[in-house]
């Protein structure tokens, strides 16, 4: 008995002192953290529309999305994140689209773990600028070969399926987001 | 001092123990990630040897692997949280695998072995030479890879403009092979000290 007391009140007094702390610790440099990922969010929005001075957020039936308004406040569109299951992971993407919801502006992935030196180059330039001012009024395609059509993509070289899953993400949620926008209208 | 050195080479952790081998083969993509992993684990490992050493006496037997796992997660969520406040980059490339230097058997391995049974300063000691040993094997199985794989080191191109990358060296496989030759090439060392004494 008298063990079970001292075993239980030792495990007890490590676990409450490291806990305190953790609390001092993340007391400390939450407010760092998050404003890094506030950061990180901001910088990669502002490489998609850098006329953006104004960020609103808009609520769409439970989907939050962004809008984006310039110096004049005019609406220069929507920002929008969408996530979805990659090769390895689920991959995140941030995307922005013009006002009228017919072309994108441009595409940048927040997170993925796409697997290096292969899936891991849908975060780089060559991919991702191939979504700057594409046509998505129809679903957007992914292709193996050289694109003809405005609302084509070539897919990267032996990561077909990183690829494949950041047009399939980024489809479903501009059809989703596309719906729910009109049904709003007509309400 | 021998506490020291031995875990720099003799009894080096990654590639005499062959411990701690998912951060070994899952980080060592770039040499900067290599960097930085092995510096979250100078620091859990040393606090942890000293936490450990310093509370021997005072933790019953039955309950001593829980109480080192709860003060090894402490120090690895500081290191989590602190990469995500001053090196944002570097939290988003190790992503998970700050998180799993908690199940690091390096860690748990010295604190168990060694530091429960010796000194706070011969602890320490250890801690410093076994985390130290874990860094530049890392660093320099990280930088391998880079090099072959990207033909750059820290982000600095070394290679010539000709020099085709080899994708297969950041895939996981690059990983095994590369650890095997480092594994072999430390034996064959080995060897021929102990022929030359």
């Amino acid at each position: 008995m008298k063990e079970t007391i001292k075993i239980t009140s030792v495990l007890t007094f490590v676990c409450i002192l490291c806990s305190f702390l953790l609390a001092f610790v993340w007391a400390q440099l939450q407010d760092r953290v998050i404003q890094n990922e506030k950061d990180y969010f901001q910088d990669s929005l502002s490489r998609l529309e850098p006329d953006s001075v104004k960020i609103e957020e808009l609520n769409v039936s439970g989907e939050l999305i962004y809008k984006l308004i310039d110096n004049n406040s005019r609406l220069l569109g929507y920002a929008f994140t969408a996530t979805g299951q990659g090769y390895q992971d689920k991959i995140t993407l941030l995307a922005v689209i013009d006002s009228k919801f017919q072309n994108l502006k441009g595409v940048e992935v927040l997170k993925s773990s796409e697997t290096p030196g292969l899936g891991a180059k849908i975060q780089e330039e060559n991919f991702l600028s191939q979504f700057k001012g594409i046509n998505v009024e129809t679903a957007v395609e992914c292709l193996k070969t050289e694109t003809k059509q405005p609302n084509q993509i070539k897919a990267i070289t032996s990561a077909t399926v990183s690829s494949r899953a950041v047009v399939r993400i980024l489809n479903q949620k501009i059809e989703d987001l596309r719906a729910k926008l009109n049904n709003q209208t007509y309400e | 001092m021998n506490n020291f050195l031995k875990g720099l080479w003799r009894e080096h952790p990654v590639f005499r123990q062959l411990l701690g081998m998912c951060p070994t083969l899952a980080v060592t993509t770039a040499a900067k990630n290599g960097l930085f992993m092995g510096l979250a684990v100078i620091f859990v490992l040393t606090f942890s040897s000293f936490i450990v050493s310093l509370i021997k006496h005072v933790v019953p037997n039955q309950v001593r692997i829980a109480v080192y796992t709860v003060i090894i997660a402490t120090f690895v969520t500081i290191v989590d949280i602190s990469f995500k406040a001053f090196v944002p980059d570097m939290g988003r490339a190790l992503g998970p695998y700050v998180p799993l230097i908690i199940v690091n058997c390096i860690i748990l391995g010295r604190c168990e072995a060694f530091a429960s049974k010796n000194s706070m300063k011969s602890s320490i000691i250890d801690a410093l030479g076994m985390s130290l040993g874990f860094s530049w094997g890392l660093f320099i199985l990280a930088s391998i890879r880079e090099l072959l794989g990207e033909g750059s080191i820290l982000g600095y191109r070394l290679m010539p403009g000709s020099w085709n990358n080899l994708i297969v060296m950041i895939l996981p496989a690059g990983a095994f092979i590369v650890l095997g030759l480092l594994v072999a090439g430390m034996n064959k060392i080995e060897q021929v000290k102990e022929k030359q004494t």
